[in-house]
């Protein structure tokens, strides 16, 4: 699978952020984007997704076959909002999307262990702490295949040891094939990552 | 998606859901006209259908600025919009709709025949009312949730989405209330205008999630 972005330009309320982005990623790739608040990474990011439109130059995927015809259906996007209901439990949030975005290989018990969260599916999502809550979206990339992920500032909030297993999460991603593109100020532990620095 | 609809269910009814909001709102509106009308049995058991259709439309409009909102806050929204190579966006939408209406609007539908004992109604006249509701308040939550995908930017959407959506609900009302009448009073017929109910309710749960899919598709920023 290839990640193609020709010439991209994004635009935000009429301006443009940013244009002539040009990369491509291969199986087992990943990207860091880089640069100062307000360059446009986000705004990048979205636009890979197809939550925004492409003002101009083109982002594609290839080779997904048929079961990822497009970017929006092979990828998972983890934005600043982790996306989780605070009035459920964490096991019901990521049952949920489990059952909701499909492709489920990993179980949710599963996924709490290997991000660290074992033993407390059960308590509400709006009692756990700030780095907490951003482990148990880290555990929704890993309960639905998708082998495009998509991270703004993924480590945010996160304590040293949960970073460390967090690259390692992106490593395993990597090594069975995925591809990551991530946007961030902090070092993500992604070795051999292309680099995209923005807003320079 | 039986997940997502259970997910909503489950929202409505737990903490800060609001399901219970609409009845209360309900009860007050009905509760405060035989004050306002005064003890004239006779009027209150004439207009009662009428206000019952006028007050639980209304308390259906109350909960609808949630209905997209909350998911845009916490953005769940933008996985929703995503996953809609695997999950129609606009069936996504009808599955939201139909566990707000299952979680907000279903509680009104059950609670109009107490409320009918209010406005002094005769036996037949609160079974036909709460029929028509049954039937005819999924079409409000169809038409509602256009509105609410329209307003779902906007901090203060809910007022702006009763001034969008009212205008549409008034054929739902008219018919509505005049099958409720066509059950009790002997010329006027019940069954023309209670299966032009249905066919509203059924045309707007196309028309509904169809637009409102549409205008979340081009509303995230």
């Amino acid at each position: 699978m290839r990640l193609i972005a020709e010439n991209l330009g994004g635009e935000r309320g009429g301006d443009m952020v940013f244009s002539g982005i040009d990369f491509a990623l291969e199986d087992g790739q990943s990207l860091v984007v880089t640069g100062p608040n307000g360059a446009g990474k986000s705004t990048l990011l979205r636009v890979i997704a197809g939550l925004l439109p492409v003002a101009e130059g083109s982002v594609r995927i290839e080779g997904g076959g048929e079961a990822f015809p497009s970017i929006a259906s092979a990828c998972h996007y983890l934005g600043h909002q982790n996306a989780m209901k605070p009035a459920l439990s964490v096991a019901e949030n990521l049952h949920f999307w489990r059952d909701f975005n499909g492709d489920g290989d990993v179980g949710v018990e599963e996924a709490l262990e290997t991000v660290g969260l074992g033993g407390i599916g059960h308590l509400p999502f709006g009692y756990l702490s700030t780095g907490q809550r951003r482990r148990a979206a880290i555990a929704k990339l890993l309960v639905s295949h998708r082998p495009l992920w998509l991270l703004d500032e993924p480590t945010a909030g996160l304590d040293k040891a949960s970073e460390a297993r967090f690259a390692g999460l992106m490593g395993k991603h990597r090594g069975e094939g995925g591809i990551v593109v991530a946007a961030t100020h902090l070092p993500l532990g992604l070795d051999g990552a292309k680099e995209l620095r923005m807003g320079e | 998606m039986l997940a997502l609809f259970l997910r909503d269910i489950r929202l409505n009814i737990r903490a800060g859901g609001g399901a219970l909001t609409g009845v209360i709102f309900f009860l007050a509106v009905i509760a405060t006209i035989p004050f306002g009308v005064g003890p004239d049995l006779k009027l209150l058991a004439r207009i009662g259908p009428a206000i019952l259709w006028i007050g639980a439309l209304l308390s259906c409009l109350l909960g609808l600025d949630r209905l997209f909102q909350a998911d845009r806050e916490d953005g769940s929204l933008d996985l929703l919009v995503l996953g809609n190579d695997r999950h129609m966006l606009a069936l996504t939408v009808l599955i939201k709709c139909l566990a707000h209406w299952a979680g907000s609007v279903l509680p009104l539908v059950i609670a109009a025949p107490l409320l009918g004992l209010f406005m002094n109604m005769e036996p037949a006249a609160i079974g036909a009312t709460a029929l028509t509701l049954l039937v005819g308040t999924p079409a409000i939550t169809f038409i509602g949730a256009a509105g609410a995908a329209v307003a779902v930017a906007l901090p203060r959407g809910g007022l702006l989405i009763s001034v969008l959506v009212l205008p549409l609900t008034i054929p739902v009302l008219i018919f509505g209330v005049s099958a409720s009448y066509g059950a009790t009073a002997n010329p006027d017929p019940f069954l023309q205008p209670f299966l032009i109910l249905a066919a509203l309710t059924l045309f707007l749960a196309v028309l509904g999630p169809v637009s409102a899919a549409l205008a979340l598709r081009h509303g995230t920023d």
